[in-house]
């Protein structure tokens, strides 16, 4: 007996591992569509006012705004896609009309917008992003920033197509 | 000597906050709202040795009389420090009293809050709900080291409200204050007096 392949000890083992493996989720299904949809984060539309204009830049400037938007699947950059930003700075709360700014992505589907700097608020320093245009599903972020005297934050997009 | 000491660890914290260089880029109401939140943060200081009557020249009632008008100007404090978060960002509030906020010292501020409403209750209701007093001063105290603890975590977390090294030592002397209080009064003993 001690030397069949299945003993009743080791197929109870062998029983238990499988259980555990699919109940840790370890076995996923195979994915075809590769790079996964950026998700909103909490509080990433909190005061948002849609239909900021497209601005050169918010204000009087000094603090960068940087990101891409990608498609979700292939990773394909995305041009052309407006991106809605907003924040407190030291220009106005984020609920003020002026704190407001809209850009597009370049032809490698990035963007960067000129506001003002971007201060602590609500315990945190941070910003707000949307994509609202009605082609990709909308995705609000809500980045924060690893020092409130960081000059720039970057916010990255990938969009699910509807 | 230790009131002179016990106004600097209360005057230093609040003159420091109002050197912030953030105050220049806010909204009156949201710097109400702050600074509620620091004066609550001291009456935390303030409500632990009134209750254990460490403070000198207080005789015993009128440390109490003090406990219980620090503690309604406690509950005034956060309804002012909520109420103008409110006004400065609706949705902000809104999340962090459904729990979903984006900023994890929210849950922790909403929860002092409660246990702070419901500490005032007890101390309000005292009388009427006729428990037996070691079992209500245990009740009030665990309540009252909920909001301690949920006050301490949510302004330890916080970026630019408070002065970092004078917001880490109110904190410290926080916590002391009401450790030493416990130990003093022993409130987790509720047997009957002998």
């Amino acid at each position: 007996m001690a030397d069949a392949l299945l003993s009743r000890r080791s197929l109870i083992t062998q029983a238990a591992a499988v259980v555990a493996t699919g109940a840790s989720g370890l076995l996923l299904p195979a994915r075809a569509s590769g790079l996964a949809p950026t998700p909103s984060m909490r509080g990433g539309s909190n005061n948002y006012r849609p239909g900021a204009p497209i601005v050169n830049q918010i204000g009087g400037g000094g603090f960068w705004m940087t990101g891409t938007v990608r498609r979700a699947g292939d990773g394909a950059p995305l041009p052309g896609q407006r991106i809605q930003i907003w924040a407190h700075t030291t220009e106005g709360h984020e609920r003020d009309p002026h704190s407001h700014g809209a850009t597009l992505t370049d032809a490698k589907g990035e963007f960067r917008l000129e506001m003002p700097q971007i201060v602590p608020a609500f315990g945190q320093p941070h910003g707000h992003l949307a994509y609202d245009s009605g082609e990709f599903e909308t995705v609000f972020l809500r980045p924060v920033m690893s020092s409130a005297d960081d000059l720039t934050l970057a916010a990255h997009f990938v969009l699910q197509p509807l | 000597m230790i009131w002179v000491l016990l106004s600097a660890a209360l005057a230093i914290p609040i003159i420091a906050a109002a050197y912030s260089p953030y105050l220049a880029w806010r909204d009156p109401i949201y710097i109400l709202a702050g600074f509620a939140g620091i004066i609550g943060m001291c009456l935390l200081l303030l409500q632990p040795l009134l209750a254990g009557r460490w403070l000198p020249g207080l005789s015993p009632v009128s440390s109490r009389h003090w406990h219980r008008r620090c503690g309604l100007a406690l509950i005034v404090a956060i309804l002012i420090h909520v109420g103008g978060l409110w006004i400065t960002s609706p949705p902000d509030v809104v999340d962090a009293l459904l729990f979903v906020s984006a900023t994890p010292f929210s849950n922790w501020g909403v929860i002092a809050m409660w246990s702070a409403f419901a500490a005032a209750l007890l101390g309000v209701m005292r009388q009427r709900l006729n428990l037996r007093f070691r079992l209500w001063r245990l009740s009030h105290t665990g309540l009252a080291m909920v909001t301690i603890i949920g006050s301490v975590v949510h302004a330890m977390l916080i970026e630019g409200t408070m002065e970092t090294m004078t917001k880490t030592t109110l904190c410290v002397l926080v916590l002391l204050a009401s450790a030493r209080t416990l130990a003093k009064l022993k409130v987790w003993d509720i047997r009957r007096r002998a």
